[in-house]
């Protein structure tokens, strides 16, 4: 057994702890908004956050985060909130949308450690996921927006 | 569609538990034209009964999505038309998926950029006739003429008294209601909703990962499936070792499935567990050896060898007109070159999967489909059971770009869930999604043109590679139908001596369409070669094109280009190239700039794309797809190609099959242009033109011209 806790909810895996935390989360715990790409860390569709940095899940063993607080995308907001999520929503971003949640919980790290990220920051920090449908140009916009909102909730705060 | 075919039959009463709801659908007679029929419930009704919006007895209006939503944003720009003439708010509305069913639909293949064109006429009309059923049934509640009624917001209005119903309130009535003939479409200048920029319905929950795509969906007791393939795409199983396999905690079967791809048989060996991971683990512990004897294990070389050799025959006229031959024969100067292009994986982020669950009297489908309808119909024909017990559903699609209209992988996973008596989801990994195709055909193309005084004397064009219909139609000796597409229909009317040749090539490597299927390819040799002879006449290329396309709305798009680019003002040689394709019913310019890169290669410093689509529905849809299809045809025109040797897929995933990333992509303007005419395609018109527009503005800058795609840019 091994303990993890995702969203803030404790889990007791009985699993390989060899088991890729992805197919934890998807096929034992039953979130599927984290998503198979790749497999081997090339595409960055499985971005979750452990302790707080983004990771790739399809290759984070279960034993890595025995113990942890894993956050995935059902998590990252109540509401469907988080600046980035909001961003993305008001800059029509996603066009299939297999790859969005990976793209937003690696710009959800990027934004926390740097507030006013400018093009070359935001390149280098999103440079690990993939779009297939070609997204990338209103990711960058969405992420400006994104660092906007964040900067206005924090002063009204 | 006319509207005296409109049926004038009443309404069927509305029953069940739930009260009434009103439907409104089309029906297909046998000579193809659609007849409007109202009835009250779906799931009531008669089969002929079909459906695109329900409205209950609270209010609550669902319209039905009948095609894929793999990106292209059908999912709303279907209910953004239907909502415009329904007059209800988009907010309020539930959208659904439909279930493969051509009967009630029409074609389901979400392909050819089709979606909007083929649908939104008989849309419009439909929505239109159920909002003036609803206004009927409120002026006879009240006992009022209809004419001092409206309807807006899912409400019907009397206009002297400002008294309400809501839709729902109204459907029990107008369910007994004949349905209204002459019914009045909107002026496009009225319009609410369609030609706006609305947000997408599905963005919300593709933000916080609610959506569900077909690896998410899941059924009680269902198993994980993966299958080792036979690598080279057919041939069988001679034997496999499941000893070690066996032993892996959570594999429950292992055995031989089969796959058939068009006329050929694939087979490979499923292991089924309780968890994806375990029946991976099990595959990775499989021994197989293979039977492939009898197919030819080609190397990538040979291929294109063999294509420029084929090149030298003339091949099977597809179109011609004038004498080209007589004209090139006495020609002072021919130029005779050699395009190349490369095969391609579609690579959906979403790998390849499919949930089957194969029952005695009846079996369900559930995946990222394009074409429910097709799967509907191969699973009932292989598997014998009635096509109404064979129920597809369509999950969102991860991406799609043709890979998904392929009939093996629901094939696959219903022989699997068969063989283990249950509901299964196979999985491709990325790597089976990359190794094992159908592939985007790689083709050679054979330019040949004469220019004389600055004019076009004759061009003739041929292609040599394959032919995807040969797959389904064992049918040989006739060109291929796509041979110009791409093209430029006006073209025809300005250069006299023309012509189109495919020369016949086969291969053992399973193709299919890919995004813009093969104007993809012809646009990169056709629009390449234009701008060769443009540069041979002494002409400014886009000059050039504006001499050699009459065409009223090419005019247009020719002069938006030049003003949204600054084409005029731009120096001699400072890098700016344009071409111009159409597909499936829509032009698209585009012009790229580009400069030299300090410490060498190429950079892209802008892209501007004119697109012009006619009758539309949502701008910014159209704007993120041509901006999604200039990057996709980025990548495979610099960054990914499928390579063969010893007959074995040399790429593998993304960090050999390599798809541009943030970093790469350059600004990109689009402009649309408005007109009265039919709609034409969104989805892949936009690709075509980005590659030879991109190899012109090298050629400009460079003096070199690029005719083999890939190519890398950092070696320019």
């Amino acid at each position: 057994m091994t303990s993890i806790t995702v969203n803030g909810k404790q889990h007791q895996i009985d699993a390989d702890p060899n088991m890729p935390l992805l197919w934890v989360i998807r096929d034992i715990i039953g979130l599927t908004g984290t998503k198979y790409g790749c497999g081997v860390a090339q595409c960055g569709a499985c971005v979750v956050h452990l302790n707080g940095d983004a990771v790739r899940s399809c290759v984070t063993k279960l034993s890595r985060a025995a113990g942890q607080q894993v956050i995935t995308i059902e998590g990252l907001s109540a509401n469907n909130d988080h600046p980035a999520q909001q961003a993305w929503n008001e800059e029509n971003v996603p066009q299939c949308g297999y790859c969005h949640s990976g793209q937003i919980m690696s710009a959800a790290v990027l934004l926390r450690e740097n507030p006013n990220p400018s093009d070359a920051d935001i390149d280098s920090a999103m440079a690990g996921n993939i779009c297939r449908c070609g997204t990338y140009l209103r990711i960058r916009k969405a992420i400006h927006l994104a660092a906007e909102l964040q900067r206005k909730e924090g002063a009204s705060k | 569609m006319s509207t005296s075919t409109i049926s004038r039959r009443n309404f069927l009463r509305a029953t069940g538990i739930t009260g009434a709801a009103l439907c409104l659908g089309f029906s297909f007679s046998a000579d193809g034209k659609a007849n409007v029929i109202v009835a009250t419930d779906a799931d009531q009704s008669a089969i002929e009964m079909n459906a695109w919006i329900k409205i209950d007895a609270s209010g609550k209006v669902t319209l039905v999505d009948h095609r894929a939503e793999m990106g292209q944003g059908s999912y709303q720009s279907v209910p953004q038309i239907i909502a415009e003439e329904l007059e209800v708010d988009l907010k309020d509305v539930n959208v659904i998926f439909a279930q493969g069913d051509p009967k009630k639909y029409g074609g389901q293949i979400t392909g050819g950029s089709s979606t909007v064109r083929d649908s939104y006429k008989r849309l419009l009309k439909l929505s239109a006739t159920a909002r003036e059923v609803l206004i009927a049934a409120a002026a006879a509640k009240w006992k009022v003429s209809a004419t001092d009624c409206y309807a807006q917001s899912g409400t019907v209005i009397h206009k002297p008294s400002g008294k309400k119903f809501h839709y729902g309130e109204l459907v029990a009535d107008a369910s007994k209601l004949d349905a209204p003939k002459n019914i009045v479409l909107k002026k496009r200048s009225d319009y609410k909703l369609i030609g706006k920029p609305l947000h997408r319905k599905d963005t919300p929950m593709k933000t916080n990962g609610e959506a569900i795509f077909g690896l998410d969906k899941k059924l009680p007791g269902m198993l994980y499936a993966v299958v080792e393939r036979n690598p080279r795409f057919r041939g069988k199983v001679k034997s496999f070792d499941a000893a070690a396999t066996k032993k892996i905690p959570g594999v429950k079967h292992v055995f031989v499935v089969k796959m058939e791809v068009f006329n050929t048989i694939r087979e490979g060996v499923a292991v089924v567990a309780t968890s994806t991971w375990a029946a991976m683990q099990g595959r990775k512990a499989l021994k197989v050896i293979w039977d492939d004897t009898g197919f030819e294990h080609v190397n990538i070389a040979d291929i294109y060898t063999r294509q420029h050799e084929e090149l030298k025959k003339e091949g099977l006229f597809f179109k011609k007109q004038g004498d080209p031959d007589g004209i090139l024969t006495k020609a002072e100067k021919m130029l005779d070159v050699v395009y190349q292009t490369p095969y391609q994986a579609h690579s959906a982020m979403e790998p390849l999967n499919c949930i089957a669950h194969y029952q005695k009297d009846k079996i369900e489908i559930w995946g990222p489909i394009q074409a429910p309808d097709w799967v509907q119909g191969d699973i009932s024909q292989k598997f014998k059971m009635p096509i109404d017990k064979v129920r597809v559903n369509m999950t969102f699609l991860g991406g799609g770009f043709g890979r998904k209209a392929f009939l093996d992988y629901p094939y696959e996973a219903t022989m699997i869930s068969k063989q283990i008596d249950g509901p299964v989801q196979v999985i491709w990994t990325r790597e089976d999604d990359t190794t094992q195709g159908p592939y985007r055909a790689g083709i050679s193309y054979r330019a040949q043109g004469a220019i004389a005084n600055g004019q076009i004397m004759a061009v003739k064009f041929r292609m040599a590679g394959q032919n995807i219909d040969h797959w389904s139609d064992p049918k040989r000796g006739v060109a291929n139908s796509s041979t110009t597409e791409g093209f430029l229909a006006p073209y025809f009317e300005s250069i006299k001596n023309i012509s189109f040749a495919d020369v016949p090539f086969e291969m053992p490597i399973p193709n299919m369409w890919w995004r813009s299927v093969y104007a993809s390819t012809n646009g990169f040799a056709y629009e390449s070669f234009i701008d060769e002879l443009a540069h041979e006449a002494g002409k400014d290329p886009l000059d050039f094109r504006r001499a050699y396309l009459k065409d009223e709305r090419c005019q247009k798009l020719i002069d938006k280009l030049e003003e949204v680019s600054g084409w005029k003002s731009r120096k001699k040689n400072e890098g700016y190239g344009v071409a111009i394709t159409e597909c499936f019913s829509s032009t698209v310019g585009q012009i790229v700039k580009v400069s030299q890169k300090a410490g060498g290669g190429i950079i892209i410093d802008k892209v501007w794309a004119v697109m012009d689509c006619g009758w539309y529905v949502n701008p910014d849809i159209i704007h993120a797809q041509i901006e999604g299809s200039i990057i996709m045809a980025l990548g495979a025109a610099t960054t990914h190609e499928i390579t063969f040797k010893d007959g074995l897929v040399e790429q593998r995933n993304f960090y050999d099959y390599k798809m541009p990333r943030i970093t790469d992509i350059p600004p990109i303007e689009v402009h649309i242009i408005d007109n009265d005419a039919d709609a034409g395609g969104v989805g892949e018109p936009g690709l075509p033109a980005f590659s030879p527009a991109l190899t012109a503005a090298i050629f400009d800058l460079t003096g070199k011209r690029i005719r083999k795609l890939p190519f890398d840019m950092a070696n320019i």
